[in-house]
C-alpha cells in the first residue's frame, strides 16, 4: 500500500505528466510563463486549488448524484478559486494584475476538473489528496522549466534579477524578443515533450500509418 | 457605430484570437483536432455557446453583481451591495447550465454529432475559451451590444483556428516525424508556427 501511495504521488511528475501526456491544463501553462514570479504564483495557486478540490470532491463523492456531478464539482472548484483570487488581490496586487484573467481561469483548468472527474470521484480522500499533489507537481515542473527559459532568454533575468546584462543597458546580451511572445511557449513545450519522450521512449505515440520501407529518406540514404 | 462593431468583430477573430494569442481552450484544441469533421462540429458548438454565454453573463454582471446593480429592485438594503466577488461562481454556473442544455438538445436531435463529440461536450464547460471570453468582457467593460459581437467573434476565431489545425494534422500523419515528437510534440510546434502567422495580423486596424 505504501508503495502504491508513492506511485500516486510521483507517477504524474514524469511518467504520466498532466501536460505532456494527458493533454490537461495547457492553457495557463502557456500564458503565464513569461516571468518566473508569475509562473511560481500560478503553480502555488493551482496546487492549492487542485489538492483541496480533489479532497473535497472525494469526501462527498458518494453523495453526489451523477447527473449533476459536473455542476457540483464546478461549484467546489469555483469557491476555492474565489478564495485564491481574493487572497492575491489583497496580498499580491501587482502579480494579480499581471495574471489578470488567468487566476479566474484556474476554474476551467482541465487538470483540476479532469482529476476530480477521473480520480477523486472513485477514490477515498487520502489518496485523492496525494493524487492532487502529484499532478500539481507534474504541472509545476513543466511550467517552471518553460518560465525559466522564457525569462532567461527573453529578458536576461530570473525573478526580475538581472543575470545576463542586456545590450540596451550597456551589457552584452541581445535579448530574444520572440521568447516573450506567444509562439515561443508552444515551441518550448513541444521541445520539452520531445526531451521527455526521448528519455522515456514508452510514451511515444503509435504511428497512425506505417511507412513503406523504401519511402523513408533515412532508409534510402 | 457599425464600424466600431465590425472592428471589434475582426479583432476578436484575428488579432486577439482566443486560441493562438491567448492560449485559451488549448486542451480541447489539441485533443479534438485530429479530424476536420469533428473539429467543425466542436467549432460550431463553441461558437453557439460563446455567443449565448458572453451576453448572458454581461446581463448578470450589470443587473445583479456590480456596485449598485440591484437598485432596480427598489429595496433599500439591496441597492448598495457590491457582489462582484461572486462573479466567477455565477459565470461558471451559467456556462455549465447552458452546456448541459446544449448537450441534451444535441443528444435528442443530432445524435451523430453528439456521439462524435463524445466526452468533449461536457468538457466545453471547462473550455477556458468560454470562461475566458466572459472574463475579458468584464475586464474590458463591454456594453451588452459589444459583448454579443465579441462573444460571436471570439467563437468564430476559435473555430477557425481548430479547423485549420485539424486540416494540417490530417496531412501531418503521413509525414516522417522523429519518434519523440510524434503526436503531441509536433502538434505544439505546428500551433506555434500558426501562432506566428496570426501575429502578422496584430497591426491590423479598421
Amino acid at each position: 500500500m505504501a508503495e502504491k501511495k508513492k506511485d500516486i504521488l510521483f507517477q504524474p511528475i514524469f511518467d504520466n505528466n498532466p501536460i505532456a501526456l494527458q493533454i490537461l491544463g495547457i492553457c495557463s501553462a502557456l500564458a503565464v510563463t513569461t516571468q518566473l514570479s508569475t509562473t511560481l504564483t500560478m503553480c502555488v495557486a493551482l496546487t492549492f486549488v487542485l489538492v483541496f478540490s480533489n479532497l473535497f470532491v472525494s469526501v462527498i463523492r458518494s453523495a453526489i448524484p451523477s447527473s449533476i456531478r459536473i455542476i457540483v464539482q464546478m461549484t467546489i472548484i469555483a469557491s476555492l478559486v474565489i478564495v485564491v483570487d481574493q487572497f492575491l488581490r489583497a496580498y499580491a496586487y501587482d502579480i494579480s494584475r499581471q495574471l489578470s484573467v488567468f487566476v479566474g481561469l484556474i476554474i476551467t483548468n482541465c487538470i483540476v476538473m479532469g482529476r476530480a472527474e477521473a480520480f477523486a470521484m472513485k477514490n477515498p480522500p487520502g489518496v485523492s489528496f496525494l493524487d492532487g499533489l502529484g499532478n500539481a507537481f507534474g504541472y509545476s515542473v513543466v511550467l517552471i522549466a518553460v518560465g525559466f527559459a522564457r525569462e532567461l532568454f527573453g529578458s536576461g533575468s530570473l525573478f526580475g534579477i538581472e543575470v545576463m546584462p542586456l545590450v540596451t543597458e550597456g551589457g552584452w546580451y541581445y535579448s530574444n524578443g520572440l521568447m516573450l511572445l506567444p509562439p515561443s511557449a508552444f515551441f518550448l513545450i513541444g521541445l520539452f515533450i520531445w526531451a521527455l519522450r526521448a528519455w522515456k521512449p514508452e510514451q511515444v505515440e503509435e504511428e497512425q500509418f506505417v511507412m513503406a520501407p523504401n519511402s523513408r529518406t533515412s532508409d534510402v540514404y | 457605430m457599425f464600424e466600431h462593431y465590425l472592428s471589434l468583430f475582426i479583432r476578436a477573430i484575428f488579432v486577439e484570437n482566443m486560441a493562438l494569442a491567448f492560449f485559451l481552450g488549448m486542451c480541447t484544441f489539441l485533443a479534438v483536432s485530429k479530424k476536420v469533421q469533428t473539429a467543425i462540429g466542436l467549432g460550431i458548438a463553441v461558437i453557439v455557446v460563446l455567443a449565448i454565454t458572453v451576453p448572458v453573463n454581461n446581463l448578470i454582471l450589470s443587473y445583479l453583481l456590480t456596485e449598485n446593480a440591484l437598485e432596480w429592485t427598489g429595496i433599500e438594503a439591496l441597492s448598495n451591495l457590491d457582489l462582484r466577488f461572486l462573479g466567477l461562481l455565477s459565470y461558471i454556473g451559467v456556462i455549465a447550465a447552458l452546456v448541459q442544455i446544449l448537450e441534451m438538445t444535441l443528444d435528442k436531435y443530432v445524435p451523430a454529432l453528439y456521439n462524435a463529440l463524445g466526452i468533449f461536450l461536457p468538457l466545453i464547460t471547462v473550455n477556458c475559451a468560454i470562461l475566458g471570453a466572459s472574463l475579458f468582457m468584464v475586464e474590458r467593460d463591454y456594453t451588452f451590444n459589444e459583448s454579443v459581437v465579441f462573444g460571436f467573434g471570439a467563437g468564430v476565431g476559435w473555430a477557425l483556428a481548430i479547423v485549420l489545425l485539424a486540416a494540417i494534422r490530417e496531412k501531418l500523419k503521413y509525414s516522417d516525424v522523429p519518434d519523440g515528437l510524434k503526436g503531441l510534440g509536433i502538434t505544439f510546434i505546428v500551433v506555434g508556427l500558426m501562432s506566428l502567422g496570426f501575429m502578422s495580423f496584430s497591426g491590423v486596424q479598421l
